[in-house]
């Protein structure tokens, strides 16, 4: 019993790297800042939350410091992600010409 | 959205009630002197930050609210697992195959807790990100462009978490 949850912790944390390591590729590959943070923030939410399930699993006694962690980066994560796309739209950061569309632009644009 | 005296007070208790157990999960012990250090603590933070918002500000705790709660995350995580797929599908092709671009949509839910927790909700699934918020409405950067007109567009972005929001805060 505990082999077995020591592997099913391990297959976590390795799927828990994986995961982050895409999120660092999509920040190399994406083209621009939206879409980087698209990858970046968020890839990383499950990579870290699998990281987190991992350790509990190979350490109990963590567990709700653990669940805790998790908590706080499911309600934080996105706020920092929706704060950083906010402020580089308002400054007007450059937008790949593979967009295909801007409807708050537009909309902006109507306001102004 | 009431805002009278009787629902302050109950999102003050509230606010106590979730710090406190925070307090008992970050600290794993039952100790009095532990115990009564997190309760006077609670209690100022609570008094302090009565109107800020918390995870249980403006939940309706009924039965159906509970229910819907649990399917919200269970929903969640189910698409959270589904858009790392595809995330991890598109940064791994060496195509990059990517259509990005802002979409309008509008949300039904009122409370500014639903409200909050549909944008988180949108932002943390990869391949949508809230941008910006005004009122009902709310842009939404995708990394694969679906439909652009709002009907559809809030059909398929908003709709699935919307309903269980609807029933946990209205």
């Amino acid at each position: 019993m505990g082999l077995l949850i020591d592997i099913i912790g391990g297959l976590l944390l390795v799927s828990g790297a994986a995961f982050l390591l895409f999120g660092s590729l999509g920040l190399l590959r994406m083209p621009d800042v939206f879409n980087r943070i698209q990858a970046g923030t968020k890839t990383t939410t499950l990579g870290t939350l699998l990281t987190l399930a991992g350790a509990a699993c190979l350490q109990p006694a963590w567990g709700w410091k653990l669940l805790l962690i998790g908590v706080f980066l499911i309600f934080t994560n996105p706020v920092s992600a929706q704060v950083l796309a906010n402020t580089a739209h308002r400054r007007g950061a450059q937008k790949t010409p593979l967009t295909k569309i801007d409807q708050l632009a537009e909309d902006q644009e109507g306001k102004a | 959205m009431s805002t009278g005296k009787s629902s302050k007070w109950r999102d003050t208790v509230i606010l106590f009630a979730t710090l406190t157990l925070f307090w008992l999960m970050l600290s794993g012990k039952l100790d009095t002197d532990v115990l009564i250090v997190g309760a006077v603590a609670s209690l100022i933070i609570a008094l302090l930050y009565r109107d800020g918002l918390s995870f249980f500000t403006e939940f309706r705790f009924t039965p159906q609210a509970i229910v819907a709660g649990f399917r919200y995350y269970g929903y969640f995580l189910q698409e959270l697992f589904k858009s790392n797929l595809k995330m991890a599908a598109i940064v791994l092709s060496p195509s990059l195959p990517i259509t990005p671009g802002i979409v309008k949509v509008r949300t039904r839910l009122k409370s500014r807790m639903g409200r909050l927790m549909l944008a988180n909700s949108i932002t943390l699934t990869p391949g949508t990100l809230t941008v910006e918020m005004a009122g009902e409405w709310l842009y939404i950067h995708c990394v694969t462009l679906g439909a652009t007109d709002i009907e559809a567009a809030t059909a398929e972005i908003v709709s699935g978490f919307e309903s269980y929001l609807e029933v946990m805060y209205g």
